[in-house]
């Protein structure tokens, strides 16, 4: 028999299968390692160093979630040179562009002067559009550190909102690399990458080009997976704080997939919309799912019932209209037997409208006369 | 599908056919293309245009629109014909297979080539590539069911799966992709006018007896009804009476648009139920206003027949409704009292009705959904269908013959007309065109046309044409691409000004009644 594998972390033994990283094993048995960079389904790339951890034994900490498990190693997450490496991290991408949230000590004459120079940037005198939806906010805010202990870097590049769905705001990247992950190895639409080098790197679409001139495809997979929300949804910038809203799990009614969907509602209106990491989409979405929830609140709704009387639409009571159709349909019936009546139900209900259409097709009128129009 | 939409990262060969997934299945379209970065999976698409998932396939094989019995039985001789297929599989598991390799034997790569334009050496090829895959998958949508041959192009990728022995494995399958969210869920829930819940067909007593006792009623219909396609002409006709359409909007759907609009003006009485005055809505006696997805609670079966949940997260407009409970009301009117609490009390008779259902819950679903068939509550789901067994016993094997389209180009209607969807804009549009971004991306109609027709016809990109065919003409711009192929055009049919339906040909399938919205003969011309 195969001896079994263990890993020590924070004094605890885990078994591991061989290939998991020191992150799995550890997020697998809630041991939490923050991290910033990592995402699930692509290949590590150890960029963010947010998760690095003390391994015995190894002359330099270890990035956890790019490398992985061995028997008999021993790891600490949170000791107290991981503790000073992860500020120091933090604190150097803090210091890189504009995160002017509260994380940022705000009690001096340069406060001032950043937050005068970000407003320029923005817009707007509010402080960081996407606060309080921020993992690099949280990180701060968990090891206790401030972005002022550097000098800020200033930004390099102008934000980008010439599409109808998605702003790049190159002030707050960190350059992670989530949303090059994200485009490439799970959505596979090669539409973003790295570009140029050193200080001046950049997240580029088709040689430097806005978005709606590349290949991107607007599934927002990059917006999602954003640790800072440096690429935000149009509608939600400045506009939709996390707390705000309530989510709903619900599965998305345009094709067959049948993604699952977590529904932001603010003011009982559909304000944002994220994949959920479960079968059968893990997470993704398409464009049609992410944005094209306006339908729901659209002034256009049908909101009373309508009856028509010399040509024009008047608005009636359900017990009227009800009553008329349950009258018509009776007379129709009786005078032309029940297949003069023929019933289209939907592929866009739920199976519980659909039931119900077909009972009432067989139980109610006794006719077969019913289809759909799927074959369409 | 047969397998689950996961099980596609698992095939080594995938063949897509008819479905220009990046485009209507973009989230189905990326488990292909991490197969194919990641795996070093093969895809083999077969498509009439040169559509984006191209650029990930290994064997692009562009078909003349309409041929595709030609071109599956051309891979099926030469998998026999080389001895590739999987003998094991056909000998224990099928029937039939002297006979199809009898049909097939005229099928040679060169006259395949001369009927459908492909290649005979990347046809040979690619049908060594999907016999030779360990789980060769195969994928397919609209482009092979919207013709007057669907039913027999089907029945051709099942043969082909078949012999192959790619059925009833994980990564395998023969796998339709739906195009609307519960096309599955309507099916099941007996949508159809020939069979009720879980397809008990209408003609069975045994099957009328169970639910007349169930739903407490007498004498349930032994005919079945009127599909779709043959209820529109009897409403013209003036055999079908009166309409009651839920959620559909078959004036800008339906092939041959004009006739359609024509007939339902001949009913007595028209009842329409959706969530906005679509063009069929306006069109109605009386207009009932429903509750949209984000409002409702239900459950919805997607396309790998996972029965999932729908949550109400706000609330419907007005006095807008549930479906259900509009019918309800209607039924209860008629003197029949349909009364339940909510949607759950519903789906629990659903269980009792639906074999295939019986053994799922609100709970057992409540995080991830459930397979059927899933006949009792301790059942797990079926994820893949046919292990080790059809449900009849053997899989039978379906020599089919190629028939050629039902309407040829001539010299008045010189190009053949293909029709899509867009990437931005879904069905009729009703729904995507309220989100202004999808309007902006795709904001109206096009014509697709290679460059050389559009040399020979001296047109520029984007100058209005007029595109006419035997049933009706509209205007659009022209967009020069090198996706089209050369005689071919294609034409999306969301937009309802300039509706692609006008054109098409109402000429239908004879089994599934699905009209030929895959292939017209129009000409295009200078307006
Ligand atoms: S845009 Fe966001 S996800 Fe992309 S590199 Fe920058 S911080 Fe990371
Ligand atoms: S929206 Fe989708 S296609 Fe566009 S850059 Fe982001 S991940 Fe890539
Ligand atoms: S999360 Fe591990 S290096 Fe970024």
């Amino acid at each position: 028999m195969a001896e079994k594998n263990i890993i020590t972390i924070n004094g605890n033994d885990f078994a591991f299968e061989p290939g998991e990283t020191i992150l799995e094993v550890a997020r697998r048995n809630f041991v939490d390692i923050p991290t910033l960079c990592h995402l699930k389904g692509a290949i590590p790339t150890g960029a963010c160093r947010v998760c690095v951890v003390e391994v015995e034994d190894a002359r330099s900490l270890l990035a956890s979630c790019a490398t992985p498990a061995t028997d008999k190693m021993v790891v600490r997450t949170e000791s107290k040179l991981v503790v000073d490496a992860r500020r120091l991290i933090i604190q150097l991408l803090l210091s890189s562009g504009n995160h002017n949230c509260a994380v940022r000590g705000s009690d001096d004459s340069d406060w001032t002067r950043f937050q005068l120079n970000v407003q320029k940037d923005d817009h707007s005198d509010e402080l960081c559009p996407v606060w309080g939806d921020c993992r690099l906010q949280d990180l701060a805010y968990q090891y206790q550190v401030s972005g002022d202990i550097f000098p800020s870097t200033g930004t390099k590049y102008p934000l980008e909102d010439v599409n109808p769905f998605v702003v790049r705001d190159f002030s707050r990247c960190i350059l992670c690399g989530r949303c090059v992950q994200a485009c490439n190895d799970i959505q596979v639409n090669n539409a973003i990458n790295f570009g140029y080098r050193g200080a001046d790197t950049k997240i580029i679409a088709s040689g430097d080009r806005p978005l709606k001139d590349s290949d991107c495809v607007f599934c927002g997979e990059c917006v999602q997976v954003c640790p800072v929300n440096a690429l935000v949804e149009k509608d939600v910038r400045y506009q939709v704080r996390p707390w705000e809203t309530i989510k709903t799990r619900t599965t998305c009614s345009y094709c067959g997939v049948g993604c699952q969907l977590e529904l932001h509602v603010k003011n009982d209106q559909v304000v944002k919309v994220d994949g959920v990491d479960a079968a059968p989409n893990y997470a993704s979405l398409c464009v049609k799912g992410r944005f094209g929830y306006h339908f729901i609140n659209s002034p256009d709704r049908l909101t009373k019932p309508l009856i028509k009387e010399n040509g024009e639409f008047r608005e009636a009571t359900w017990d009227e209209a009800l009553d008329l159709v349950a009258k018509k349909f009776s007379e129709i019936k009786k005078n032309h037997g029940a297949d003069s009546i023929g019933v289209l139900t939907s592929a866009r209900i739920s199976n519980e409208d659909n039931y119900i259409a077909s009972k009432f097709t067989r139980a109610v009128l006794k006719t077969n006369n019913i289809d759909h129009c799927a074959r369409l | 599908m047969t397998n689950t939409i996961a099980c596609i990262e698992k095939s080594d060969v995938i063949l897509v056919t008819g479905s220009n997934t990046t485009e209507n299945h973009p989230v189905i379209s990326s488990f292909m293309k991490r197969a194919v970065k990641f795996k070093d999976a093969k895809v083999i698409l077969v498509d009439p245009r040169r559509v984006k998932l191209a650029e990930h396939a290994h064997k692009y094989l562009r078909q003349n629109l309409g041929t595709d019995v030609a071109w599956i039985n051309g891979m099926i001789y030469v998998i026999i014909n080389e001895g590739l297929y999987d003998k094991k599989f056909v000998e224990e598991r099928t029937e039939n297979f002297e006979e199809l390799k009898k049909a097939v034997e005229k099928y040679k790569p060169d006259y395949v080539e001369q009927i459908t334009g492909i290649p005979s050496r990347d046809l040979t090829e690619s049908a060594r590539m999907f016999a030779n895959s360990k789980n060769g998958s195969i994928v397919y949508c609209m482009g092979i069911t919207q013709h007057t041959t669907g039913t027999d192009n089907v029945k051709s990728l099942a043969n082909l799966s078949m012999i192959c022995g790619h059925l009833g494995k994980e990564g395998g399958g023969v796998n339709p992709l739906r195009g609307q969210n519960n096309v599955q869920g309507a099916c099941d829930m007996g949508g159809l006018p020939n069979v009720f819940m879980a397809y008990q067909p209408v003609i069975d007593e045994a099957a009328r007896k169970k639910l007349e006792e169930a739903w407490g009623v007498e004498n349930l219909s032994p005919n079945p009804g009127l599909v779709v396609t043959e209820m529109i002409p009897k409403a013209h006709s003036g055999e079908v009476k009166a309409m009651y359409i839920i959620g559909e909007n078959p004036l800008v759907s339906d092939a041959d648009l004009g006739h359609v609009e024509e007939s339902l003006k001949h009913l007595d009485f028209l009842v329409v139920q959706d969530i906005f005055l679509n063009e069929t809505a306006q069109a109605a006696d009386v207009v009932l206003p429903s509750a949209c997805f984000a409002e409702k609670e239900g459950t919805f079966s997607n396309t790998e027949r996972r029965v999932q949940r729908v949550r109400k997260a706000v609330n419907p407009p007005g006095q807008a409704k549930d479906d259900w409970w509009i019918t309800c009301e209607i039924g209860t009117r008629m003197g029949y009292e349909m009364k339940y609490q909510n949607s759950e009390e519903i789906f629990e008779e659903i269980r009792k009705v639906t074999p295939s259902y019986a053994g799922i819950t609100y709970d057992r679903i409540e995080k991830e959904g459930i397979h059927w068939p899933c006949p009792n509550i301790e059942h797990p789901g079926t994820p893949i269908l046919h292990i080790g067994k059809f449900t009849r016993g053997k899989g039978v094997l379906h020599p089919i013959e190629y028939t050629p389209p039902a309407e040829q180009t001539d010299d008045e209607y010189p190009f053949y007309l293909t029709t899509g969807r867009l990437l931005y804009q879904y069905h009729s549009g009703t729904m995507t065109m309220k989100t202004e971004g999808l309007n902006d991306r795709a904001p109206g109609t096009y014509v697709e046309i290679s460059p050389q027709d559009a040399a020979k016809l001296n047109l520029i990109d984007g100058e209005k044409v007029k595109v006419a065919s035997r049933r009706g003409e509209i205007k659009a711009d022209v967009k020069i691409s090198d996706k089209a192929s050369d005689g071919t055009v294609f034409l999306p049919f969301h937009f309802a000004e300039a509706a692609a339906n006008r054109l098409t040909i109402g000429a239908l399938d004879p089994l599934s009644k699905i009209p030929a919205f895959k292939v017209c003969a129009v000409n295009v011309s200078k307006s």
